[in-house]
């Protein structure tokens, strides 16, 4: 792409170029860059065993593992309900498709602490399903960690879907019919012959929902509260720590979350150019 | 696409029609509901508060201020990207998703860490006289960095996909630089723009954890509609938060409704 005709034309007017270049690096580094150098160093002060120290107390423990163990739930429900939902859109018609797609938006929309005011009207334990699950079940939503699974699953759906979704329409029915035709079950077809093409489009939208959950914070706020040990995730811990005016705690737990979602970044960064090279 | 024959892909559609409907339409309208639970005088009523007002007016300006920076630079960023080659663009590349995975927490913590009373440029703060920290420039960098990628990355395919020969072919007929970018590129990615523009905003109003901590919500002062959900939330005022939550969706549905449109529009340019 990159041939000797921009080479020559950015030879012919350099200043123009080198200015726009210089503006967009500047911006990058100064609204990115140089916040992410503030909490890095400042929670690196201390060399690696200060942050250590700091992540190590129970508190910040346990709200790393709440953290953690919520979102890879909701990346396995979330991967196999978006591929699934990815596959119905592309491949059949009927009626109310066009509203369950736009449906699928909703959750880029709508602001996080919105949707986790939505799961508290309709979970909340004074409401009818809430109460019942309750009383009945046992089962408590709010302030716990079905309602932390439940509000990451609201806010990070369409990642696997509209990662997939592209990737599905460029398939040819062809290749389907194909294998169906030589005896195989549509089970078999599916793990056989569309599983090995929608694998990085799967295992990248399922990384980026997985990063997005770890940073979640307004939803979670509102559904599951602030309890240390109990209910409160990474991200509400920073939040505690700033205003305990903590700062080397709040720093430790933003540079292991930062660390965390940075490689995630990064790996998907990759595997979608490998596959693009792939693809060229 | 096909029609769905047999009973495994009516299923699978049944599927996922419910799991749709209970994870994010149910929700939907149970805040709809729980609004205007008391009626759409009491709905109303708790929307026409001057404490009401003050918070969406201050959420509109920062949106609208992060609109027109990352609108700018943000397509400066996205031409550059594309039709430059340089060492490190990857990097920069890869470093425009950040504000994706990076919480908000952390971004109004960075706010504080640069320009709060020991931060990297407290001295600057403190010689122009100037509050950003705890005060709306905070908040306005938060707003500014979360929604900085939604620009880039619409209109980044947008200007790949044109290529850089009708570009060439202005200039080598004599236009220059800014009549090329007015009259060539422009009109070719303006509707990938309108698409990201509608994304900032949506974005930049439901802004939420950054602006808590860079702002402090102070009533009056700081105070943005999310803000305010939480402070009434707080007060047990639930019939004012629902309602100014009601209104957040209301605005997010009819960005999505008109990005639709967009999408729509330009299939068929295409």
């Amino acid at each position: 792409m990159f041939d000797a005709s921009i080479k020559k034309r950015q030879a012919s007017r350099p200043w123009g170029q080198w200015s726009l270049r210089a503006v967009a690096l500047i911006y990058l580094s100064a609204m990115l860059l140089l916040p992410l150098a503030a909490v890095v160093s400042d929670g690196l002060s201390g060399g690696i065993q200060g942050l250590w120290q700091d992540i190590s107390r129970p508190a910040a423990m346990a709200a790393l593992r709440l953290s953690l163990w919520t979102a890879a739930v909701m990346t396995g429900i979330n991967t196999v309900m978006g591929v699934l939902a990815a596959y119905v859109l592309v491949r059949y018609r009927f009626p109310g498709k066009a509203f369950l797609n736009a449906l699928i938006d909703v959750p880029f929309a709508i602001p996080t602490l919105v949707t986790g005011l939505m799961l508290v009207v309709l979970y909340g334990p004074q409401t009818a399903i809430g109460g019942f699950l309750d009383r009945r079940l046992g089962i408590d939503i709010i302030f716990a960690p079905p309602g932390i699974i439940l509000a990451l699953l609201f806010v990070s759906f369409p990642f696997v879907v509209r990662t997939v979704q592209p990737v599905l329409t460029e398939i040819d029915l062809d290749q389907e019919d194909a294998a169906a035709t030589l005896g195989a079950s549509s089970w078999t077809t599916f793990r056989r012959v569309l599983l090995p093409a929608l694998a990085p489009a799967v295992i990248s939208g399922a990384l980026l929902s997985f990063a997005r959950a770890l940073g979640e914070f307004g939803s979670i706020i509102v559904v599951a509260g602030n309890f240390p040990l109990r209910s409160q995730t990474a991200a509400v811990y920073v939040l505690s720590q700033i205003e305990s005016d903590n700062q080397r705690g709040a720093s430790a737990m933003s540079v292991v979350l930062l660390a965390m979602a940075f490689t995630l970044v990064f790996v998907v960064d990759f595997i979608q150019r490998r596959q693009e090279r792939r693809n060229a | 696409m096909r029609e769905p024959k047999g009973w495994v892909p009516k299923l699978l559609i049944g599927i996922a029609v419910l799991y749709l409907a209970v994870l994010i339409l149910l929700p939907v309208l149970a805040i709809f509901q729980g609004a205007f639970a008391q009626g759409a005088a009491v709905f109303f009523e708790s929307l026409n508060d001057p404490q009401v007002i003050a918070a969406f007016w201050l959420s509109i300006q920062l949106a609208i201020a992060a609109v027109v920076i990352n609108t700018i630079f943000g397509t400066t960023v996205a031409w550059v990207l594309v039709r430059q080659e340089f060492f490190g663009r990857a990097f920069f590349n890869a470093l425009v998703d950040l504000p994706f995975v990076v919480s908000p927490v952390i971004t109004g913590y960075m706010v504080i860490l640069l320009f709060g009373r020991q931060g990297w440029f407290a001295p600057l703060v403190k010689a122009t006289d100037t509050q950003i920290a705890f005060a709306v420039p905070g908040m306005l960098l938060v707003t500014v960095f979360v929604s900085l990628p939604f620009v880039i990355r619409e209109v980044m395919p947008v200007l790949r996909e044109i290529g850089h020969e009708p570009e060439q072919a202005a200039h080598t007929l004599g236009a220059s630089s800014w009549r090329t970018f007015v009259r060539v590129t422009m009109p070719g990615i303006r509707w990938g723009l309108l698409y990201g523009i509608s994304l900032t905003l949506a974005r930049a109003l439901g802004e939420f954890g950054g602006v808590l901590v860079a702002g402090g919500a102070v009533t009056g002062k700081t105070e943005t509609a999310t803000l305010y959900i939480f402070a009434a939330l707080d007060e047990r005022q639930y019939i004012s938060a629902y309602a100014v939550a009601v209104v957040l969706a209301l605005f997010s549905f009819t960005v999505l409704i008109g990005m639709e449109i967009l999408r729509k529009r330009t299939e068929i340019t295409q």
